[in-house]
């Protein structure tokens, strides 16, 4: 674990290019967002969350771009919708009810989020209320200061207490890489997450001060990588937090296309965390179809 | 028609194209038709020859240019000199006003010469919009920053003249700026040949220029191949060359300029090595390669070329980077989304495919990608050899195109090995996440630019430019400005302290008296630190003016050279002593002239025909000259230059290995150790060649340089025939620089003879008064700057 390295330096010039190296345009432009949508955790996790802007975030997550715009871009038949809905264990119940017959998953965020400093029983015990009030997700966040320690042994066997109570479950691994220091933490951390059973691995809770960044995305995607030829396990890659705008989900997706490859560019293996993203890509959207610049208020509101 | 419902299936890139509208407009304001850019304005080529400029991605023509001749390369050359007086006497802060503008200029109309100059090259406008066009910018505001600093920061130099620039066809713009703009800042006129291939760009910027108010003649712009280069080479009225391209067009120019007094500067070819050690960062390597090799579809000077990874991990290297070529994109330059874009012409397309079939022939195993490339324009794969030894031709060779050949090592010396097993010195890049590893290897690497961790970087603040046959002289950076200047006291040189050598003469008396006579002396030569009789056992009678035999020296020749530039190669750990102790040993040697001041004084006045009184002053200058450089062996820094990144690019000053030194004969002892003392301090070491009608004093220095623990080799004389011995050296292969002080004619055949080479050349044929050549011009001329850059941050 700790012969991993990873140049910071080369890293942050890689990311910086990705986005200069490619672009899409036109019909792939509108089509890589209509698939940036159906990569969408749709989240909402603010201390003022009620029953009521959930119910609201469960519709929105159905029919997420209005359906007048669907149809000039002869898009119906592909049934776009967002990958899942995010919430609090509080809401997992109401969001699961409203979700019902749409395929769409909820998903919960849990063990302490965000700090995870929560005793360990307690964070186990939580997973276990999420996925019995019909979470069919769960994004856990690690003791960062393992991390920070370098007791890799005891982030392992942390995760295998959480992936162990996720049952069925997809586990999103989130490492808070904000929180990490350096991106050899990063490489560490996502290695260990992905051998102790993560499904994904998830760049961050939105909470810290520095969230999904292009460089971490590199070496997230780059260990992924190597974990699958090493192992041919496929897992999967979320970045969240900070990403608001149509063009940072279309350089995600090229990252992803680019370090990964195409059979990651599917929501069983790629994920975004967001909410006020998709209100900008409609705007896109709409710009695609009518030629002329949207106004947020023309889309039916998160 | 593709659909979006399709496209959200595939998930397939599509076409991206930056439009060429604006770029075209700007070639049918001119008709596609330029003639030459000569005193402000544009004007009809004299001799009404032309040709097409081809877009390479498309094939089609882009437009139709001068093949300038005789009289537009004379007009152009005049229009030079004719602005040079008032350019060169504008205050520095008028000249930085002009550079100013310049680099104002260049940003406001980027995007029009980044799709120019996308069109003209056929490299990919992500390449021009990103890295070419921002860094002519930067050179322009870089060296606006000398203009402005030049009466302080070079105290005492003026301009070369007019300068003749001829530049190449792979970064068109932005050889052009790296050329113009320390040109400018220094206060020379310009005339400027852009490649043959690409000259649209070079022609923008003139018109923009001239629109930015610089003064006509300043900037000329003359189109053609390389008859019009020869012809700017050539010309009598042309004060330097500068010149970016081949090794072997530089090689013709070296000979074509030698003896002529022109000031010459040469980037040329390289196979630069991009090292991996078995603890680097593979995934970032992988992308390292694709800046190497892979950016500007390889045709790149410094281009890393040449992989050499750790035995250990070749397999694991070269798996991800297959996997990486599936997914370089190769297409129409002006796409946005392709990583290559088109090779800049047939003669270069083939040229690569000659080369890469040679490389199977020889046995290497080729790899390409499964995609194919276009085939409306000239394109070509990325493509990388592995199964190469060091014996095979692609090996060797400076492919410029994107070609990678592969070569393991099992450790790091064997690593630096392969790396200098070349005759080239340009760059190298090295990677490991071992700090030790990294500080350790990056000076042991022949060549002018080090990248740790990153490869391809440039930038105005640091110097660029090769080691060995890959040229000399440096571009950017503090460094680079003094290609473009001169001292302005050259003039007024040689007026105090005028010595001239006595006439040699063929009679000789022969001293005899009835007293006891003086025991024999027998001089032989010192090599290797021993004093060791000639190859073959003639010896030369020196004579005082008065025809007076004042004793024999050996007679040196090309045998004797060879031994001694092998004793010299011997000695190189002098080069990795502390600056503390050459100090101490050259202030060993002063100590040990010192005691011996007068007898040294008598030989030189003996030889000179005058009294000791009238040369103790120059025995004392030596001593002091000694002591000089004795103080410099350890302050003669490099630097830090201010580099975007974050990181340290560090100037080192390094020897430049071994060299030949032939003395002036007006000095027989200063100008030996005005010329021997610097050289030594900073580390070189060299083969001296004395004064050959006067070598007395450096032959009864063998015992001085026994007694002052020099160590052997590092200090090598040969007496003779000096004209001939330092023509030897000039054409020795193993020896790294000669200077020569002497005569017009022997200096030109030391220049021409550099050639085989290309060893750096320092040549004075104008007297110049000893008794004031000392100090930092002296240890410029014995240093070459290896820039190194270390990005850092974990």
């Amino acid at each position: 674990m700790r012969a991993l390295r990873v140049n910071r330096s080369a890293v942050e010039r890689r990311a910086a290019t990705i986005p200069t190296r490619r672009t899409v345009k036109k019909e792939w432009q509108a089509a890589w967002l209509l698939r940036a949508i159906t990569c969408i955790d749709l989240t909402t996790l603010q201390g003022d969350d009620t029953t009521g802007n959930v119910l609201r975030l469960c519709a929105k997550a159905r029919r997420p771009v209005r359906h007048d715009l669907i149809e000039a871009l002869g898009a119906a038949d592909l049934g776009i919708k967002v990958g899942a809905v995010c919430v609090y264990h509080a809401f997992v119940s109401a969001a699961v009810k409203a979700l019902e017959g749409s395929g769409i998953p909820v998903a919960a965020v849990s063990t302490g989020f965000p700090a995870g400093l929560n005793p360990l029983p307690q964070r186990v015990d939580e997973i276990r209320a999420s996925v019995a009030a019909g979470a069919r997700e769960i994004d856990v966040v690690i003791t960062r200061a393992y991390a920070l320690t370098g007791d890799w042994e005891a982030l392992y066997d942390e995760i295998r207490a959480f992936r162990d109570a996720c049952g069925q479950a997809h586990m999103k691994v989130i490492l808070g890489t904000g929180d990490l220091a350096t991106l050899g933490n990063v490489a560490r951390a996502s290695q260990v997450a992905m051998m102790a059973g993560a499904d994904f691995i998830k760049t961050s809770t939105g909470k810290e001060p520095l969230n999904a960044t292009l460089p971490v995305g590199v070496v997230m995607t780059r260990q992924i990588r190597d974990y699958a030829e090493r192992t041919g396990h496929t897992v999967g890659f979320k970045p969240a937090g900070g990403i608001r705008k149509a063009k940072q989900a279309l350089d995600w997706l090229i990252l992803i296309k680019e370090e990964l490859g195409d059979r990651w560019l599917r929501n069983d293996l790629f994920r975004l965390g967001a909410s006020a993203l998709l209100t900008d890509i409609e705007r896109q959207l709409e710009h695609f179809v009518t030629g002329r610049y949207s106004a947020a208020h023309r889309h039916p509101m998160v | 028609m593709t659909t979006v419902s399709e496209i959200f299936k595939t998930m397939a890139y599509g076409p991206a194209p930056e439009s060429d509208k604006p770029a075209l407009e700007w070639l049918e304001r001119h008709g596609r038709a330029f003639g030459v850019f000569v005193g402000g304005r544009w004007t009809k080529g004299k001799n009404g020859d032309a040709f097409d400029v081809i877009n390479p991605a498309t094939t089609a023509p882009l437009a139709r240019v001068t093949q300038a001749g005789q009289a537009d390369v004379d007009a152009a050359v005049a229009a030079a000199r004719k602005a040079l007086p008032a350019w060169s006497a504008l205050p520095g802060h008028a000249r930085a006003r002009h550079l100013y503008a310049l680099a104002r200029a260049v940003q406001k109309h980027a995007r029009l010469l980044a799709v120019l100059e996308s069109l003209d090259n056929g490299k990919s406008i992500r390449e021009t919009r990103d890295l070419d066009i921002p860094l002519v910018a930067r050179h322009f505001y870089h060296h606006a920053g000398w203009a402005q600093l030049a009466q302080s920061e070079f105290a005492g130099y003026g301009p070369v003249g007019v300068v003749g620039q001829i530049v190449p066809w792979n970064f068109p713009l932005l050889m052009v700026a790296w050329k113009v703009a320390p040109a400018l800042a220094a206060g020379n006129t310009v005339v400027l040949k852009p490649a043959e291939f690409t000259p649209l760009t070079a022609l923008c910027l003139a018109e923009l220029a001239h629109e930015a108010g610089l003064p006509a003649g300043v900037l000329n712009v003359v189109t053609g191949d390389g008859r019009t280069g020869e012809l700017i080479v050539n010309h009598r009225d042309v004060d330097k060359i500068a010149f970016t391209g081949s090794t072997e067009v530089g090689r013709i120019i070296r000979k074509a300029t030698a003896g002529s007094g022109k000031k010459l500067s040469l980037e040329l070819g390289g196979k630069s090595p991009f090292i991996v050690f078995d603890d680097a960062d593979l995934d970032s390597v992988v992308e390292g390669v694709v800046d190497a090799i892979w950016f500007n579809q390889g045709q790149v000077c410094c281009a890393g070329s040449r992989l050499l990874v750790h035995e250990g991990m070749a397999d694991r290297l070269v798996a991800k980077l297959r996997a990486r070529m599936e997914k370089l994109r190769v297409g129409p330059s002006l796409d946005k989304a392709i990583d290559m874009g088109a090779i800049v012409a047939p003669v270069q397309l083939e040229r690569i495919r000659t080369l890469v079939s040679r490389g199977v022939e020889e046995g290497a195993t080729l790899w390409q990608p499964s995609w194919a490339c276009p085939t409306d324009g000239y394109f070509y794969p990325p493509t990388l050899f592995t199964n190469v030894s060091p014996a095979a031709t692609i090996a060797q060779v400076e492919i410029f195109g994107p070609v990678l050949v592969t070569m393991t090592f099992r450790t790091p010396a064997e690593a630096v090995e392969l790396a200098n097993n070349t005759p080239y010195g340009l760059a190298a890049s090295v990677w490991t996440e071992n700090v030790n590893l990294a500080l350790d290897v990056a000076p042991k690497i022949k060549a002018g630019v080090v990248w740790i961790n990153c490869t391809n970087l440039f930038d105005a603040a640091s110097g660029f430019g090769g080691y060995r046959e890959s040229g000399f002289g440096r571009e950017g950076g503090k460094e680079g400005m003094w290609e473009y200047l001169q001292q302005t006291r050259n003039a007024a040189r040689g007026t105090r302290n005028k010595r001239r050598a006595p006439v040699p003469r063929s009679d000789f008396r022969v001293p005899r008296s009835n007293q006891v006579p003086p025991i024999d002396r027998t001089y032989k030569l010192f090599i290797g630190g021993a004093q060791v009789r000639p190859d073959q056992g003639y010896s030369r009678k020196i004579l005082a003016p008065s025809g007076t035999l004042l004793g024999e020296v050996a007679d040196g020749n090309r045998k004797d050279i060879r031994n001694a530039v092998e004793a010299a190669h011997a000695a190189a750990a002098w080069a990795h002593t502390s600056g503390h102790a050459r100090g101490q040993i050259l202030y060993y040697i002063a100590e040990n002239l010192a005691v011996r001041a007068a007898e040294f004084a008598g030989l030189v006045g003996a030889m000179a025909g005058q009294g000791e009184a009238s040369v103790r002053e120059e025995v004392e200058a030596a001593v002091a000259r000694l002591f000089s450089y004795a103080a410099w062996a350890d302050k003669y820094d490099g630097a830090v230059h201010q580099t975007p990144i974050r990181g340290v690019t560090l100037a080192m000053n390094e020897p430049i290995g071994v060299m030949g030194i032939a003395c002036p004969d007006e000095h027989p002892l200063l100008g030996l150790v005005s010329l021997v003392a610097p050289a030594v301090a900073v580390g070189n070491t060299v083969i001296v060649v004395p004064s050959e009608t006067q070598p007395l004093a450096a032959t009864e220095l063998y015992t001085v340089l026994e007694a002052s623990d020099v160590p052997a080799g590092v200090i090598n004389i040969i007496t003779g025939a000096k004209d001939a011995l330092a023509k030897v050296l000039a054409e020795h292969d193993d020896v790294d620089a000669v200077w020569y002080f002497g005569n017009q004619a022997a200096g030109a055949e030391v220049e021409r003879a550099s050639a085989g080479n290309m060893k750096r050349t320092w040549v004075e044929w104008d007297p110049r008064d000893w008794m004031e050549s000392e100090g930092r011009e002296f240890l410029r001329q014995a240093t070459q700057v290896k820039n190194i850059w270390i990005p850092y941050g974990e």
